[in-house]
């Protein structure tokens, strides 16, 4: 039981590559949930300030576009899509299939960070920086508002930093399929990052209406 | 059979590269000896310094500018560096999975990371006092964090950044105990150990990313100013307190619970009998990691919480004690008709048990809402969590050091000798911190460079036992060095030991096992 | 010799019984536990290394008992200091109430009347005081060990605690958050008096018909400038304040100014604009808005007459 089918060896304290799969799976599992917790330190501090200043989040919603982020909900949607497919396709053996939905995958990344990019510039425009450099105190009518886009932009740019992470992932087991080194027994890279991605597709989902659809 | 088998795994491979890229479990976790021990070196210099200072009323030889850098350094390295990867990091990468029959962790190369990040934390904490110091004492509380020194900064990001060594060795050690346990070995079948550093990996994993995100915001406080804790912009500065303790509280169980897998273990052996109440002993590691959720809040009796939290996280404080007690009461009754011998790391567990006792009873002062309020942050604070980290965690560490150090090495280090390392450590401990309870009582706040003339005789007392513990940890020194030159060869199993990693050659062979055990009974089968 | 710092409150007898309860149930079972474990040390000693020994894998009833006895106990506890507690946060409605606000580092009490104190808190005996607490930059911690009670100062809240004093005398008062470099210099005195010496004090008024130079020297004391600035020469924090006006000193990013009047009134109400080189920055609070004209004309004459 030292190798299996597909021609890959395991290492050395597995009994075998599905032992291997599977811890590394349980690993990946683990490590979305450190995820999760660390994004419920800024859920918490969302809710807290929200309960203190709920005519701040009203206001700050308003210079929010939520065309802009349904259609990032609506990229992120999709390339979760892909990104299980591709993983389909490795389990039945067509790598072609599979290269080209984690390609669409990390183009659907892109298009999300560019309708960020697009978002961010509007804001800065406007003066509306986070903290310290928040410039638009005379147009606004509650004092605080600043600590709305101090929390909009930590929660989208802590999300936004885990999209760029989870597009080079993809990238890394893209040039590693092409390298043929995955197949129908052993695809746990692909997997691992395909669970992470949905995660940030998933907090993303969370984000959305938080921030944009306060009322 | 003269292949790789044969050599054992300290000189499988050789030069210090084979080190630097090793995936071995047993080199990474002597690599995180070394750079614990020389961590532990400087926070044990730096805890010399304070008292040196705070030996006489007035200021000896560092001003408040310098004695709160010192303080501050002497608390951030204790905790983030010496006593949180302490035990799990360096014992438990060592004997984790031997105690559970497998070659090595579910991820060798993750472990070898994470000894790389948990270096690379050490190293941007350790330039923050390059970078303007830093003197907000290991809690970083705001608003005066954000608000002193530059250096501050650094030292929050590397303590982020060795958090996620911290959640990394979590992690591994969860899939390493779940799935790579040898043929037989049930969950109740598992060391001790194994229960307290799954329990530890628990709230590794579950506690360590909020403590990111606190430090992160803190971070972006400072360079943003984005107001989350600063009152003038509407945030909170109390608010921090609630996300620092969230984690900080679980982190101390972090500390204490694989002290007490060591302390099973210890008292097992060289009582030599059967452990007494195994489910209660490994079902209370898991109580105790969950209780620490909900108790972050008695940190903040006086901080302005609302008395209803207070009352309640007074209450659920007191939880803690219930599953700490079953613990203690059965070490004891394992010894009952047992057939004890009190070498050097009985010793330590004996020391353990009785200073955590201690410490343990004073928790139960803290957590009652009206002591509390006389007590915060006084020196009974500084007494009480001494009583338990030094008392509790570093004796253990010392016990389980000095336990396996044969293994380690395949020598013995002189029994003589580190029983009088006992005898200095012991008593220096106690010199140097039961004063510091009558001084809390008393009402001398923590912190103090300076402070009135009426604390000075017990301040005087403490000064005098700080140099025993430091003659102490010097001797230890000693000892493990002059047992590693010239140690008379060990044996496989110097204690007459039960748990598997006694029953492979000393030091053991690179793969742990050449055939996988199979297990078929509980782990201190005395009969 | 006495342990306990003196009770001189109405919470010092409650609270001096929860506290002897739990030190008291604490030392009887370390004892049964420590005891019990050296007891056994002794008593089992191994006699050869091939020693048999009894096969107990557990027992459930003993295991029960020492977990439900120390909850029971624990619970106790627990409910008894919270009663101890609920009274020490149920305010009396008649209470004298002091203002106190906490700065790096030094306390400022202000009475009613708008009599101010620094550094020390006069209060009648026998009469509940409730003190209502904030601070101006970090947060800071009120604790008067002999009355057994404290409550951190916030900045941006209001917290508040209360005693009623039971005997006359000077208690200290201590900070207990860390806030700093002079933390453990941040202490007062707390001064009981009968209540005729209060009304007396309440009467005084100290500030009617100064010299600008004495009212500055008060105000260089209660609002703790004396914490980092001399009048000797030497440097601590701040510059010290000795020869100081009229020269020309050196500023942070370049640069010099001459220490006038303008320069010292810009100094006090936005410390951060020009620091002099070689002093840190951020730990001089901000006086906008904390002084009004005359004191800091009173505060510029009292730094002019440092020569």
């Amino acid at each position: 039981m030292s190798t299996v089918s597909s021609g890959h060896t395991h290492a050395h304290h597995f009994e075998s590559s599905q032992h291997e799969h599977k811890a590394g799976i349980h690993g990946v599992w683990l490590f979305l949930v450190t995820e999760i917790l660390m994004f419920s330190g800024l859920f918490v501090a969302y809710a807290i300030f929200k309960g203190v200043y709920p005519e701040v989040f009203h206001e700050g919603h308003r210079y929010l576009d939520w065309r802009l982020g349904a259609l990032n909900t609506v990229i992120l949607l999709f390339s979760s899509l892909t990104m299980a497919l591709s993983i389909h396709y490795i389990r039945v053996n067509k790598p072609k299939a599979a290269m080209i939905n984690l390609l669409i995958t990390i183009a659907c990344g892109l298009g999300f960070m560019i309708v960020k990019y697009i978002e961010y510039n509007a804001k800065f425009h406007h003066g509306l920086y986070p903290g310290h450099f928040f410039t638009a105190h005379e147009h606004i009518e509650h004092k605080n508002l600043a600590l709305f886009f101090s929390l909009y932009f930590c929660m989208t740019g802590l999300h936004g930093i885990h999209v760029l992470t989870g597009m080079g992932l993809i990238g890394w087991v893209a040039i590693r399929l092409k390298k043929g080194e995955f197949g129908p027994h052993h695809y746990t890279a692909v997997e691992g990052v395909g669970l992470f991605w949905h995660l940030v597709d998933l907090i993303w989902i969370y984000l959305f209406p938080l921030l944009y659809l306060v009322s | 059979m003269a292949h790789e088998h044969s050599t054992d795994y300290l000189h499988h491979g050789k030069g210090l590269w084979s080190w630097l890229t090793t995936l071995d479990h047993k080199r990474i976790g002597l690599m995180y000896m070394i750079a614990i021990l020389t961590f532990f070196f400087f926070g044990g210099i730096f805890a010399l310094l304070i008292r040196l200072e705070l030996m006489h009323p007035g200021t000896q030889f560092m001003s408040p500018t310098v004695y709160n850098q010192v303080m501050t350094l002497h608390g951030t390295m204790m905790v983030f560096m010496v006593i949180i990867p302490g035990i799990p990091a360096f014992l438990g990468n060592f004997v984790l999975p031997i105690h559970l029959g497998a070659k090595d962790v579910a991820f060798p190369r993750l472990n070898l990371f994470s000894w790389y990040i948990f270096i690379a934390g050490a190293l941007i904490a350790a330039s923050a006092v390059v970078f303007g110091g830093v003197d907000t004492g290991w809690t970083f509380y705001t608003p005066y964090s954000i608000q002193t020194y530059k250096g501050t900064v650094f030292m929050v990001l590397g303590a982020f950044v060795m958090g996620f060594s911290s959640i990394l060795t979590g992690l591994n050690f969860i899939v390493t105990v779940h799935k790579l346990r040898a043929p037989g070995m049930t969950m109740n079948r598992v060391p001790l150990f194994i229960w307290s550093i799954y329990s530890t990996a628990i709230i590794q994993v579950l506690a360590t990313p909020v403590l990111a995100i606190t430090l992160l915001l803190l971070v972006m406080e400072r360079t943003l100013g984005i107001g989350f804790f600063d009152a003038s912009l509407g945030g909170d500065p109390v608010l921090f307190q609630h996300f620092f303790w969230f984690y900080s509280h679980p982190a101390v169980y972090i500390m204490i619970l694989p002290a007490m897998g060591i302390i099973s273990e210890l008292v097992v052996t060289f009582s030599r009998k059967v452990v007494f109440g195994y489910t209660a002993i490994a079902y209370s590691s898991i109580g105790i990691a969950a209780v620490s959720f909900l108790v972050w809040g008695h940190h903040m009796f006086v901080s302005g919480q609302s008395e209803f939290a207070g009352k309640i996280f007074s209450f659920i404080t007191m939880l803690v004690g219930v599953p700490t007690a079953i613990k203690m009461f059965n070490w004891v009754s394992t010894m009952y008709k047992g057939s004890i011998r009190m070498d050097s790391p009985m010793l330590f567990a004996v020391g353990f048990m009785f200073l955590f006792a201690i410490g343990g009873v004073t928790g139960i002062f803290l957590a009652t809402l009206s002591i509390d309020v006389h007590l915060h942050d006084t020196y009974f604070v500084v007494a009480h969590f001494h009583y338990v980290m030094v008392g509790g965690t570093l004796m253990a560490l010392m016990g389980g050091i000095y336990y396996w150090f044969p293994k380690m090495f395949g020598k013995m280090f002189n029994e003589t000798l580190a029983r009088i390392t006992f005898a200095l450590i012991f008593l220096g401990f106690n010199i140097t911190f039961f004063p510091q309870f009558i001084a809390g009582v008393q009402g001398m706040p923590r912190r103090y460079q300076d402070y009135i003339p009426e604390y000075e005789w017990l301040n005087r007392i403490s000064t005098i036992g700080s140099w025993l513990i430091g003659a102490g940890f010097l001797l230890v020194l000693y000892v493990l060095i002059q047992g590693l030159r010239k140690g008379k060869p060990a044996g496989p199993n110097p204690w007459g030991a039960k748990t598997l990693e006694w029953t492979i050659p000393s030091p053991p062979p690179h793969e742990n096992f050449t055939t996988t055990p199979v297990v078929s009974g509980g782990p201190y089968e005395y009969r | 010799m006495k342990y306990m710092p003196l009770q001189a409150s109405t919470f010092g007898e409650d609270w001096d019984l929860v506290w002897n309860f739990v030190l008291w149930s604490s030392i009887i079972s370390c004892i049964i536990l420590i005891g019990g474990m050296i007891y056994f040390i002794f008593r089992y000693q191994r006699k050869t290394d091939k020693d048999k020994t009894a096969y107990i894998t557990h027992n459930t009833f003993a295991e029960f008992l020492w977990s439900f006895i120390p909850l029971v106990v624990f619970m106790g506890i627990a409910a008894w200091g919270w009663e101890v507690y609920k009274d020490m946060r149920t305010f009396p409605t008649d209470a004298l109430e002091v203002n106190v606000t906490a700065q790096k580092w030094a306390w400022n009490m202000t009475y009613s009347n708008g009599r101010t104190l620094t550094g020390k808190l006069v209060v009648p005996v026998g009469k509940p005081v409730t003190i209502l607490l904030t601070s101006k930059d970090v947060i800071h911690s009120f604790f008067i060990p002999s009355f057994r009670v404290k409550q951190d100062a916030v900045p941006g809240r209001r917290s508040k605690l209360w005693f009623q004093a039971t005997r006359e005398g000077n208690y200290h008062l201590f900070c207990t958050e860390y806030c700093g470099m002079n933390h453990s210099g941040m202490l007062g005195t707390v001064s009981v008096v009968a209540q005729a010496d209060f009304d007396a004090f309440m009467a005084e008024n100290p500030n009617a018909e100064v010299s600008p130079i004495e009212l500055g020297k008060q105000l260089y004391q209660q609002q703790a400038c004396i914490g980092c600035h001399t009048t000797d020469g030497k440097p601590l924090v701040g510059p010290s304040f000795q020869g100081i006006f009229g020269k020309s000193v050196k500023i942070k990013g370049g640069g010099t100014v001459t220490a006038d009047e303008n320069y010292i009134r810009e100094s006090i109400l936005n410390p951060a604009a020009k620091i002099v080189e070689g002093f840190p920055e951020n730990q001089m609070p901000v006086y906008q808005g904390a002084l009004n004209e005359d004191q800091i004309t009173a505060l510029i004459e009292f730094i002019k007459a440092q020569k």
